[in-house]
Parts: structure tokens; sequence; C-alpha cells
């Protein structure tokens, strides 16, 4: 069974990896992956607000201090030695470079053009295979228009290709109100591919003290049907790859995210819940039902859903939506 | 010779360079101003950087001086090459240490950055009072005058010890010399070597202690030898001077350098010469060469071995022509016949006459002079002044100068306006605030011309001793010369003021020169600054031709998301102005500058300082100065016309930078001073104060808990008060019980809140409607100033409830007056709410003793100081011993304190007859510390009082003075952790067991804040501090459990931000222990790295991640039979990992080494399980109490 795909430009093995997660700080936990047959290894992001906040943080709170009392010039120790930044990110790249064979792609997660977009030319430094820039924004301003926001992250993108040659995805949230158009301008912009979709953590209300709490919960199969629409809506668009992240939970959650287009199926809640040797069962699983199937590759299953080849593509479009509400009783 | 290169650094760095390579152990404990020597030994060890032959020195922080000395001595014997770094009471901690050493003849070299000794005050400033305490101890003393001299002298003396087994102790004078920026010439390891014989340190090895060829050290000696064994090192402190001058000529023939025992600078055929040490002896050179000049026949002996004190050599460096002679000491002897150097020359002098040996042509009058104490300026007009003494035929002897002494009239009169400072040298003067960058980017500067150009340059920093809003004077110097002038600008060419503020609180162009630029950090129009200026700034502006220009520092800082910092933006400014280089090449350097020093702490610091450096520039303006006066106003009062004399006198010349104006006359002779003076002292340091919404408010009284400045405050009161209201105070119902139908108000002090904000960040209350608008939120100080400031006069007049009345829970606690206000402290500091909680439970009757540290720097340095009084007059009596003794001297007070109440009691009894049996029953009844009891016995007290007046009996009078006792009085012995867990835990522990009624309060911050940030032993596993750069490997040290293994002292810990009532019932049941009793209290740290508006929040994850578990030891429940422990914060809920990772003491270690970072955190979490488990099996543990437990001696009448 040909289970390989080509993602980014990068030949795999077959289309299952690890998404970003933190399960990427742990060294023996990638080499868990691995051995669980991860295709690649997609790093936690590196969050332009971690880094710029961080800095600024620093500025203020340890270096800010320094010559303002005859007693005390400083009040930590040598801050050169404590470099903030990347440096710790870039060292685990580095290191998990140095212990797995399969791709390793970094990732960086921002919204503005900044210093922090320099990190991308650090981690192409650092020796990792790809990169997923997470576009992770959420447009709160009433001045700031659709295009506006477009352009911002269009202009990032061109910015982050500028400076790197490495193989570019750009992770998205849903919430784009002309995705095909958007897509096909991060294309231009230098994108080689997409990962669909973005989980944004959803903060929770404390009405006890009426306060806003930072909660993440993991994703469920049910929030796949999101990315199936659109990855079958882009997948005869776009040139490049698609991958899909958030709600493969088994084999048949890839099967379908492959019909519908996607060259990589990044899997994260399902790993955090079973721990990595769930990647090889559900490895197994899909190779199973490929088999069982009569496919011969995944090649030539991938698309076959997609809005340009599914039997009913309205089902994809505002009928779906229609049906569906249509059909639901209490 | 080899070209060196040239290195711009302060005086510690330059000694701690060479001692550092030429040593292999270094023993350290921090003491002001040494602490950066062993910061910088620390920094090097930790990155792996070798001494001169390519070790790593091991750096060990010891528990004290005392320590450090021990451990010093210990690796001496055991052959290491090893030094260490003090100064001060830390010296004289290792002083019986240094006997020994010197006793067993051990090259061993001390660097001693020379400080003031506490006397009738505590002083961080430098003088040799500490070094003249060691001059018997048998170590050679070498003294440095400069940044060059002390990088020299230290490599000569690390190299003459080896050759002399006599130890050094090399010394330079603490801020003038350790913390002056100069560039110096720098000696690289080949000098090291070359200096450093093999041989010697061969030999040095070989005298080790060695069980592979053993020898006995130590011994004890009886009358038959001990004598005879002591003289017998002699010929070793005979030959130690010309092994030192033969050492500085192999260092003059390697590096030009010349320097000689004593160094004779001054006209060949002198007249007049003085003779000191240090860096005053250079300011002799300078101001010499300008009397030499103008055809004055003077000179100058600079001592530079001081010990052994080598007569012939002494002589040899006089002019034989010498008429008269001046000696200056740098310290005080009260009651000898003179200071230690005088002293010296006067019986060196004598001898060489008596045998014969002296060569010059008269015999010279020689008198000694006291100069510079606590680095009391020391200038060229007063080298000329003693000069002009020395005219007199009957000069004054045992005088002093830089002072005036109406008192005894030892003082010598002076110019003040002399300036011998050659033209070519630009002087400037930078007035700033602490923390807005202004040093840091001078230091920038000086670097800048020291390193990148030809040029010389020098930078010494004055610093006020406020932990908030400090002011900082920084005097810089550059020339195409070395500079030598020690001493402060007097004439700058070029004088900045960093905030507007300062205009009113100082004269700041009291430096600037006829012509100076002056230039203004001011958020003013251009063409509105000149009518903002107060009076006296537009007068010296036109009186002196002075140069204007204004910059909107804050606008370009804020623009740039630089918050307050400035110091970029104002350095920018200074070059383009100045001239001291030309602008593009100043600005391109500056550039490069923030490059190198802001580079690692990431790209976009360094691309708002960049930006802010080209704003500033385009904002910055010359103003047109009009040729006249046209303020309509004056300079703001320093302090309220209504202050009391003392403060007007005093406190506020010295407030205003004029301090060094006041007589002696104007001083307590003994250092006493009254209470009470911060409330004069306005400093409006807030941008944003709280602004209370009554309707919201739930009157829980939190936020004045936490308020580290006393500066919210909340009263209940009678409504008929508010009749005289000024419009806009705000009052509303009380809501509880125990003041039914009163008012109440909650009011900030507008000019003394400092903006922290931890008052609206604890405030529970929120607006259901709009949660984010609580009962307090933060709004401009500015907008407000105007109506807050009658309203916190008027709230300040309504009358206090009585004491009785108010139920002592979280709420009613913070009725109470607080006898401890507007301290000095950090804005959002996390000790002081504790030491304000404690004023206002028993303020009236409390004495505290109090550990040298930032609790003694906010709670008693002056000019003014926080403790006050009520309206009775009574209120805490304070003092600072040391650092060490802390416990030690509270216990003392209790010790006094239970003397006197036993006098008076058996006085009672005595005169039982004039004062009647009831009064007697009362009196001596055995009475709780209860408000109503205290209240009850002092009225008891004032009729005794009244009767005893009428008696005629000795007894009477003898009962009248010690009555008071007959009301509790309460001891309190207060300190951080560096004085409890460290250096005072052996007295501490010994206080603990002697079951006295004392209560100690740990204001724990888990690193030595005072000093800068030093790990203790209260510092938690995975935090870095300096010296644990990589993250502390060991647990906290438990004080607590330690102290319970007793099971006769109280214990808790408590963390205000997290369970504030359990805080309270802590303070209230210490109170009550008869016994001795230890509270532990969380004290968030700006040491902490995190911005302290979070501080309780902080306390709370603490507590939650069971970090700092919250718990009351009471002894007094085993006898109830109950668990004496009870764990009052239940079990564990968040994680270890989400209360680090908030600080940057704990993400600094992830930050440098993520793996070690996880295993700490690891560990730290194991740790935290295993004390938990602990406490919680403690806390369900029985303990039959003791029978036949002693009594409380304190109590017993």
């Amino acid at each position: 069974m040909d289970l390989s795909t080509t993602y980014l430009g990068l030949k795999l093995a077959h289309p299952l990896m690890p998404g970003a997660s933190p399960m990427v700080d742990n060294l023996d936990t990638v080499r868990r992956l691995e051995d669980a047959g991860a295709a690649a290894i997609v790093m936690h992001s590196l969050f332009e607000e971690q880094i710029t906040r961080e800095e600024q943080g620093a500025d203020r709170f340890v270096h800010g201090l320094e010559g303002a009392h005859a007693e005390a010039q400083s009040y930590f120790p040598d801050a050169s030695i404590f470099a903030l930044g990347p440096d710790a990110y870039l060292e685990q790249l580095r290191r998990i470079r140095e212990a797995v064979r399969v791709p390793v792609i970094a990732s960086l997660n921002g919204a503005t053009q900044g210093g922090w977009l320099r990190y991308a030319q650090l981690m192409e430094s650092a020796g990792a295979h790809a990169l997923e820039l997470n576009l992770y924004t959420l447009a709160t301003s009433p001045s700031e228009s659709a295009e506006a926001v477009e352009a911002r992250l269009v202009g990032i993108v061109a910015a982050v290709r500028k400076s790197v040659r490495l193989p570019l995805a750009v992770k998205l949230s849903p919430f784009f109100s002309a995705l095909p158009h958007f897509a096909r301008r991060l294309e231009e912009a230098g994108a080689d591919g997409l990962v669909l979709f973005n989980r944004f953590y959803q903060p929770d209300i404390d009405v006890e003290d009426l306060d806003v709490k930072r909660s993440l919960r993991l994703s469920t199969p049910s929030e796949l049907l999101l990315r199936l629409r659109w990855l079958a809506i882009l997948s005869g668009h776009v040139k490049g790859s698609l991958a899909v992240t958030g709600g493969v939970h088994d084999a048949l959650d890839a099967v379908k995210a492959i019909m519908a287009g996607a060259h990589a199926v990044q899997m994260v809640s399902s790993l955090l819940l079973h721990g990595p040797t769930h990647l090889r069962v559900v490895k197994d699983q899909l190779e199973r039902w490929l088999d069982e199937h009569e496919y011969l590759s995944v090649k030539q299953m991938r698309g076959s859903m997609d809005l340009e080849r599914c039997p009913d593509p309205l089902a994809y479009e505002r009928a779906n939506y229609v049906a569906i509400l249509q059909g639901w009783r209490p | 010779m080899p070209t060196r290169r040239k290195v711009t650094v302060d005086g510690n760095e330059a000694v701690a360079s060479i001692a550092y390579r030429a040593s292999e152990v270094i023993a350290i404990y921090p003491i002001t101003p040494a602490s950066s020597m062993g910061e910088l030994a620390d920094e090097w060890a930790a990155q792996r950087q070798p001494n001169a032959w390519g070790v790593v020195p091991d750096v060990v922080e010891m528990q004290s001086e005392g320590g450090a000395a021990g451990a010093v001595h210990g690796a001496l014997q055991a052959g290491a090459l090893t030094t260490t770094f003090t100064a001060s009471q830390g010296l004289l901690l290792m002083i019986p240490n240094l006997y020994k050493i010197a006793g067993e003849l051990t090259a061993f070299c001390l660097h001693v950055a020379a400080r003031t000794i506490a006397t009738h005050a505590l002083s961080i400033f430098g003088d040799h009072s500490d070094v003249m305490a060691c001059r018997q101890v048998g170590f050679a003393m070498l003294a440095s005058g400069s940044v060059q001299e002390a990088h020299d002298l230290a490599l000569i003396a690390h190299a003459s010890t080896l050759a002399s087994r006599v130890p050094f102790l090399h010394f330079f004078d603490g801020f003038r010399t350790s913390h002056e920026v100069a560039k110096i010439e720098h000696l690289d390891d080949d000098d090291v070597r070359a200096l450093i014989d093999p041989d010697l340190v061969a030999a040095h090895r070989a005298r080790a202690m060695t069980p592979d060829h053993p020898v006995l050290r130590g011994s004890a000696e009886n009358p038959d030898t001990f004598f005879q064994a002591r003289e017998a090192a002699n010929r070793f402190y005979l030959a130690c001077p010309s092994i030192v001058q033969g050492m500085m000529k192999r260092f003059a023939a390697r590096t030009g350098r010349s320097y000689r025992l004593f160094d004779y600078h001054g006209h060949p055929e002198a007249e007049r010469v003085l003779v000191l040490a240090g860096s005053g002896a250079e300011v002799a050179h300078e101001t010499i060469d300008w009397m030499i000049a103008r055809g004055e026949k003077v000179g100058v002996v600079k001592v530079r071995l001081f010990r052994p004190f080598d007569v012939d050599a002494f002589l040899d460096a006089m002019p034989r022509s010498v008429r008269a002679i001046a000696v200056l000491d740098r310290t005080k002897e009260p009651g000898s016949v003179g200071e230690p150097l005088y002293l010296d020359v006067v019986t060196a002098l004598r001898e060489a006459e008596d045998a014969g040996r002296s060569k010059l042509v008269a015999r010279p009058r020689v008198v000694g002079g006291r100069y510079g104490l606590s680095s009391k300026e020391f200038d060229p007009a007063m080298v000329q002044s003693v000069f002009d003494e020395l005219c007199g035929a009957t000069p004054k002897n045992h005088f002093t100068v830089g002072i005036v002494d109406d008192v005894t009239h030892t003082s010598l009169p002076w110019d003040r306006s002399l300036d011998i400072e050659p033209a070519d040298v630009v002087r400037a003067v930078f007035f700033g605030i602490g923390s807005d960058g202004t040093v840091g980017s001078n230091k920038n500067s000086i670097k800048i011309i020291g390193e990148e150009t030809p040029g010389y340059a020098q930078g010494y920093f004055v610093y006020d001793s406020k932990k908030a809003g400090a002011i900082t004077i920084s005097h810089l110097r550059f020339g195409p010369h070395p500079i030598r002038s020690s001493y402060l600008v007097k004439r700058a060419s070029f004088v900045a003021c960093h905030d507007p503020g300062l205009l009113d609180r100082q004269d700041v162009l009291r430096h600037a020169a006829d012509g100076a630029t002056f230039l203004l950090n001011a958020p003013w129009l251009p063409d509105k600054v000149w009518g903002e200026l107060p009076r006296e700034v537009q007068q010296a502006i036109v009186e002196k031709h002075i140069k204007v220009f204004v910059v909107d520092g804050y606008g370009v800082a804020a623009a740039t998301g630089m918050g307050r910092h400035i110091g970029t933006i104002m350095q920018a400014c200074f070059f383009a102005i100045s001239g001291v280089l030309p602008r593009e090449d100043a600005i391109f350097q500056i550039k490069k500058a923030i490059e190198k020093t802001y580079g690692k702490r990431g790209a976009d610091v360094v691309k708002r300082n960049y930006e802010a450096v080209d704003r500033a520039l385009g904002a910055l303006t010359e103003i047109v100065v009009p040729g006249t006066v046209t303020a309509a106003r004056g300079r703001l009062p320093t302090v309220s016309p209504a202050a009391p004399d003392h403060v007007k006198q005093l406190s506020a010349v010295m407030l205003e930078g004029l301090g060094d104006y006041l007589p002696v006359s104007a001083f307590p002779v003994d250092g006493t001073w009254p209470l009470g003076t911060t409330q004069w002292e306005k400093r409006n340091l807030a941008l944003e104060i709280p602004v209370w919404d009554p309707a919201i408010c739930i009157q829980c009284n939190k936020c004045t808990l936490i308020c580290p400045h006393a500066a919210i405050r909340a009263k209940v009161y009678d409504h008929a008060h508010l009749e005289n209201a000024p419009k806009g105070f705000l009052s509303t119902d009380y809501k509880a019980a125990e003041f039914k139908g009163d008012a109440y108000s909650l009011q900030v002090a507008p000019e003394d809140c400092t903006g922290c904000g931890l008052c609206v960040a604890f405030c529970p209350a929120k607006d259901k409607q709009n949660p984010r608008h609580k009962a307090i939120d933060m709004g401009s100080q500015r907008e407000r100033l105007e109506t807050e400031r009658p309203n916190y006069a008027f709230f300040l007049g309504l009358p206090d409830p009585d004491r009785r009345r108010v139920h002592l829970d979280v709420k009613g606690s913070q009725f109470l007056l607080p006898l401890f206000e507007y301290s000095s402290a950090c804005p959002g500091c996390g000790e002081t709410p504790y030491i304000k909680l404690l004023t206002q439970l028993v303020g009236d009757r409390l004495l505290i003793a109090n550990a040298t540290g930032c609790s003694s720097i906010y709670g008693g340095n002056l000019p003014t100081t926080p403790y006050a009084t009520d309206h009775a007059g009574r209120g805490p009596a304070w003092s600072n011993s040391l650092f060490e003794d802390n416990a030690e001297f509270g216990l003392g007070f209790r010790l006094a304190v239970d003397s006197h109440e036993r006098r008076a009691r058996s006085l009672v009894t005595v005169l039982a007859s004039d004062v009647g049996d009831d009064l007697v029953t009362g009196l001596l009844a055995e009475s709780s510390t209860g408000e109503a009891d205290i209240v009850a016995q002092r009225e008891r007290v004032a009729a005794l009082k009244e009767k005893l007046a009428r008696s005629a009996r000795p007894e009477a009078r003898e009962l009248a003075l010690v009555a008071d006792y007959l009301v509790k009085k309460s001891v309190w012995i207060v300190g951080g952790d560096g004085w409890a867990y460290d250096i005072g835990y052996g007295g501490l522990d010994h206080v603990l067991a002697s079951n006295r009624n004392v209560h100690i309060l740990v204001l724990d911050t888990e690193v030595y804040s005072n000093t800068g940030g030093q790990q203790s032993k209260a510092t938690p596993l995975g935090a870095a501090a300096k010296f644990a750069a990589a993250g502390k490997q060991t647990a906290k040290k438990d004080l607590g459990l330690l102290a319970m293994t007793y099971g006769t002292a109280y214990v808790a810990r408590v963390a205000m931000g997290a369970r504030d009532a359990q805080t309270l019932k802590a303070f209230q049941e210490a109170e009550s222990y008869p016994g001795p009793s230890l509270i532990i209290a969380y004290s968030h740290c700006i040491a902490h790295g995190y911005d302290m508006v979070h501080g309780a929040n902080q306390q709370k994850l603490a507590v939650e991640s069971g970090v700092w578990p919250l718990y009351r030891f009471d002894p007094r429940r085993m006898a109830l039979g109950e668990p004496p422990l009870q764990l009052d914060s239940g079990p564990r809920k968040g994680s270890v990992r989400d209360y680090m990772m908030n600080e940057a003491r704990f993400r600094m270690v992830e930050k440098k080494d993520p793996r070690r970072f996880a295993e700490l955190l690891a560990l730290a979490e194991e740790t935290t399980k295993q004390r938990m488990s602990i406490y919680e099996q403690l806390a369900g543990l029985k303990v039959a109490a003791a029978v036949g437990r002693a009594p409380t001696p304190g109590n017993q009448g």
C-alpha cells in the first residue's frame, strides 16, 4: 500500500503527523512520536506576543531596575547570561532535528509586522525543514476593515517569504469572508500551503469573580466537519499543499480529510488523550481501511470528495446548511 | 612595553578583575559598596571564565562576612589562592579571622571598598573607619586613590602577599572609587602571571594542610611561650615594605606606571605638605598642581602602604624643606589624641628625630584633621583651605574640613566658589529619577567616549536613599587627558533635568557655570516652557546666561513604548547639543551602543530605542530666553508651612539637597530623632491614584490593608462631622453593625500614593453592570490633586474610632490608625503592609528592633522617616542595631522592659499605702492585651502618677519614671530573610529558645533585596538570583519547621495577598502568646521580576500551589488536646509551574537552560508535595503538653 504524500514539497511516508502542540517540549515524547510513525514533527508555535512581551517585560522589570539605587545597581544576575527571545525554542528545534530523522516543521505565530519576523530566519538557520506561519488574529477593532486585515496578513507572509527559502505553510482561522480569494492572495505572496484551521483559545466566564478565564478544550471529531467543507472548497483552487488540523481523532477522520483534499493530516487532541502511540494506531487503521476499500494509494484518494469531484457539490455549499437546519428537530 | 586595551569600568570591576584572575577560591557575602565585586566574580565563574592560570575559581556565597572569613581562612590553610571582598560592618565581622590569618603568616589579599562604620547612624557611604579598625590585625594595608590605581595596586597586593607572607588588605574609597566609572588601561593575564611568581605560589601550596605531610596549626600556647612566638614573625613585617616597593618597581617596568610606598607629588622645595591616603590624595594632587602654577610651595605625600608603616620610606618621600604638615584622616576616633595616620606621622617624625635620622631642614609643625566622613565631599577648595591654615603660626590642630562645626569649632573655612578645573574638560550634571534610565544611559555615554574615542571620561553617581522615586545626580567629565578630579562637578557646562517635577524639589542649576547649556525634559510646548519655570530657575538662567533646550522625553518614551524610561532619549539630546562629539558621529555611536547594550534584550527593544533616538532629536527644541525674570511663582515649598520647626530646619534642607550646609549644632548629639516626618514630604510620585466609587464599594477595607504606603485609608465617624467637609469629599453610610448609623469614607492620600495599583488589583468589588469598573479604579493624579488634597486633609482631621469598639477582623483592623506611613519603600512593596498592620494593632505600645536591610532603610533613613505617633503622642519606638544581631537586640529590649515592669510592680507594692488598695489591686492584676484592658490600665497609671506627684517619698519619684511599664509593651523583632535565615539565624534561633515574650516578623522576599538580589537560604529552588545565576538548586530553608521543633514558640506562615484573615489572626495570636513567636510573611518584591501590581495574585498562586503553605503552630493548643499545628491553606490547587512562570527570577533560568529548568521545576513540584505531606501529617498530630512547663520569666512580677 502506498501511503506516501508530498506536503510543502517534503516527501512523507504518509500524511499523519502531530500538529503544533506542547508535546514537542519533551524530547522523549518527540522520539516516541517518531517511533509511533509520525511522518513529520510540527513544533509548537513561538508566539509573537511571547517574544515581544517577554522582551518588554524583561526590559521593564529586569533591566529597568538597573542604576536606580546606591546599594543595588541591579536586582538580577547579569542579564546577558539570560538572553531572552527565541533561544530556548531554537535550541529545542536543534535538539529535535538531532533526535529524529523525519522532517521538522517549525511554527511561528503572530499577526503584526515586527521584529519578531526575523525569527523565521533563525528557525531556518537552526535547521527547520519547513515553517508553519500561524496567522492568529481576531478582528476586534471596528476601524480595521476586512480588506485591511487581509492586507496585513498577506504582508506578513510576503515578509517571511522574502526572508527565508524554507517551504512555508500558512495556518489560518476559518473566519474569512472570501477564503478562496484570500487563499490565492496568500499563495501569490509566497505561501506553499495552507493549514486548516487554527483552534482559538476560547475564553470562559467566571460568573462568581466576574472575570474571564482562559481555557483550552481538546477538539472533538465534530470540529472536523467545518474543515472538511473548506478543504473540499479550496482543494481545487490552491496550487500548494493543504493540511488539516482540528478534529481528526481516528483513521476514518483522516480518510475524510484526505478525500476532501488534505495532503497532510495533523493530530493533537487525540494524541494528548491517548498518547503518542495513538498515531501508529491511526496509521495502521488507515492502511487497513485503504486496503479493505481497495485503494492503491493515498494519492488516489486525495481530493476525491472535493468540491470539483464530489457527486453533490451543493452539499458543501449553502444547501448543506439549509438541509441540516430543516432536518433538525428538538 | 606591550600595548594594553583601554576599558571603561568602575573601581569594583577594576579590582574584581584582578582578584578573580589571581585566585582559585573566592568566598563572598554581599555588602554595600563591595557587593558588585562578589557579583562579578560569581557571574564570571558562571560563565566559566578562567583565572590567569586557566582554572575557573570556585565562588561560594556564605551566610555572613564572618562565615566568608572562616571559609577563606580554611581555603588558605588548605593551600588555595584565595580572596574575598567586603566593607564596613562586614570587615569588622572578619576581624577575628584576620588576626588568625596574619598570625599564621598566610599569603592572602582582601579587597575593601572602604565604608563608614555605623555609629549614631548607619551609612552606606565611604570613609576609612572600617579599614582603620583593622590596622592592628597584622595585615599589610595598601591604599588606592583612583580606579586605575585600584586595578594596579590590587595586582601588586596579590603579588606582594605571596612574596612577603604578610596578608594584604587592599582598600579604596567606597563609592568615590568603587563606583566611579573611568577609562583605565587593562592589565591582561600576562601581567598577572608576570607579577605573581609561580615559585611563591608553589611555596604557598607547600604550606598547605594535608595528610600527606601533616602539620598542626592553631595550637594553644601558655604564658611561657606565646609572647616569644608572637615576636617570631617580626622579620616578615620588617621585610614587607621593601618587597612591596620591589613589586612596584617590577610593575612600573612592565606598565610604565610607577608607585612608591609613599608617593610625593608637589614642589621640590615644598614648605607645606599634606599627608593622606585614598581618593582625597588625588584631589590634593590636582589642587597642588594648580597652586604651584600660582607660585606656592606645596606638596602631598600619598600614603600607599599604610601598614607596615615604613618610617624611612615616609621620611624619604617628605621634602627636606617642609615646615608644616597636615595629616588628613578619613575617620574619627573619639577620645584619641588624634586619628591613626596623624599619630603615625607624628611618631615617625619623632622617632626619626630622636634617632638622628631626620633629614628635614627644620622641625615641622604637624597638625591632624578629619575630612570626608561618609563620602562627605572633599574638593580642591578644602585642600586649599588646609594649606592656608598651614600658613599661620599656629595652625589649628585636630581640625575638620568640609563641614561647619559651630559647636566645638574644629572646622576650617573654605571657599565654596573655587573652581580649578581645566577648561578643556567638559563637565555635565544630570538630575534623574531612579529607574528612569538616566544612570544607565550616562554610563553608556562614558563607555562611548572612553572606548570609541581617544578621550577620557569619568562618571560618578549620587543617589538618595529612597526606594521609590529616588533622585539620582550623575556627574560626568569628558576630556583629552586622564581625569584626576575625584570630587563632584561644581561648575558644569551642561546641566540636564530629566524630570520637570525636580525643578520644584531642588535647585538644579546650582551646578551650572556661566554660559552653560540646560536640557529639560518637560511636556510643555516650547513657547510655554519659560512660563512654567519657577522664578528661581528663570533667575539662574538669566543671570548665568544659560541656553535652554527642551524635549518632551516622557512623550517620546510613551510614543515608542518605553514607558517612563527616558535614558536613551535624553542621552541622544545630550550628545546633540553638548558638543562632546560631532552630532552625527555621536548618534551613530549611540545606536551602536544600543545594539551592543540591548541587542540581547531583543529586536523589539533595539527597534524602540532606535526610534526613541530619532524622535528625541526631532522633538528637541531650543527655547528663547527673555532677558528678564517673568515667573509669577517661586519654587513650591519643600515642606508644608504647618511642619514643625525641626522638619523645616533640618529635613527640608536635606530634601533640597543642601544637607551639606547644615552645621554641627543643627544635629542631635546621639542620633535620636522625632517620629513622623514623612508626612511633611509630599513627593507626588503617582501618575494615577485610586478613585473611589462608594456605590460599588462593599467596605471590606482590603485596599487599605494591602496599601504599602498607608496612602489609602478608611474611617467610620459620626455624620455630624461632615458639616464642614470640602466640596467633593465622598462619604456613605457605614454598612456593618458595630458602628451602625455612622458614616464611612475611603480616602486616598493623593500626594503620598505611589500609584502602584495594588489596592485596585486587590479590590474584590466589581460593578455588576460593568465588571471592569471596581469600587476603586486608577485615575489621573494631576486631574484630581486639587480636589483630593483638601479632602485628605479633612479626612485626617476626622476623629478616629474608639479602638475599644473596633471589631478586630480585616475590616476593623483598617479603622485603626496606621503608625507607619508614606515610607520610601518601592511602589507595590510586599513588606510594608505587614509593618503597617503591626503598627495599627499595637503601635501605641510597640518597640521595634529592626535588622539592617530594606526595612531599616525605608524605616529609618533620613531625611524623613515613616514611623509616626498617634494623637496621644504614642507610637513605635524604633531602632536598628546591626544586620547580624537583631534578634538579640530585640531580646535586650524585652529584658529591659521586663526589668522596668518588675521594678514598677515592686514599687507599687512598696507604696501601696500611698497609692490605695483598689488602685494597687487593679495595677497589679494580670490583664490581657485587649484594647479595653490597655485603656483601663492606662487610666490607672494616670491616676497613679497623680498620686505619686503628691508623695514626697523617693520611691514615688522612681515609680513615676517606670509607671508606664505597667501597661504592657510589645516587642517586635523585624527583618528580612537575609537576616533571619542567614546572618542572624544563630541569634534568632537562640531567642526562639529563650522562652521570652518577643515576637519576630520575618519579611521574606526570598532574596537579599536591599543589596540587589543576592540569594539567601530563603531563595526558593529554581529561582535565579545573584550568586545563584543558574537557578538555586537547593530547596528553601524551612525556617518555620525548624522553629516548631522547640515546641515552645508560636510559629505562623502568612501571605496577606492570599489570605488576609489568616494573616491578621496570626498577628493577633503571636501578640497574645506569652513566649517567643515567629511570623514568616511572604513579601513580593521587585527582585522577583514582575509588575508589583500582581503581587497579591502571585501570593495566591504561591499558596494554592503549595509553595507557600499557610499555617499557625500554637503550643497553647497542646494543653487543649488539639494538634498545635493548623494548616490554613488547604489542599494544593494550582501547579508550581503556574506560579513560577509569572516571575522573571524563574523564567530566566528557563531561558538560559530549559532542560535544567525542567529538572528544577520537577524537583520543586516534588519538594512542595513532600513538604505539604509533612505539614499535613503534623497537622493531625496531637501532642501532650509538657507537664510543668517553665513559666515565662519575663512576665513574673
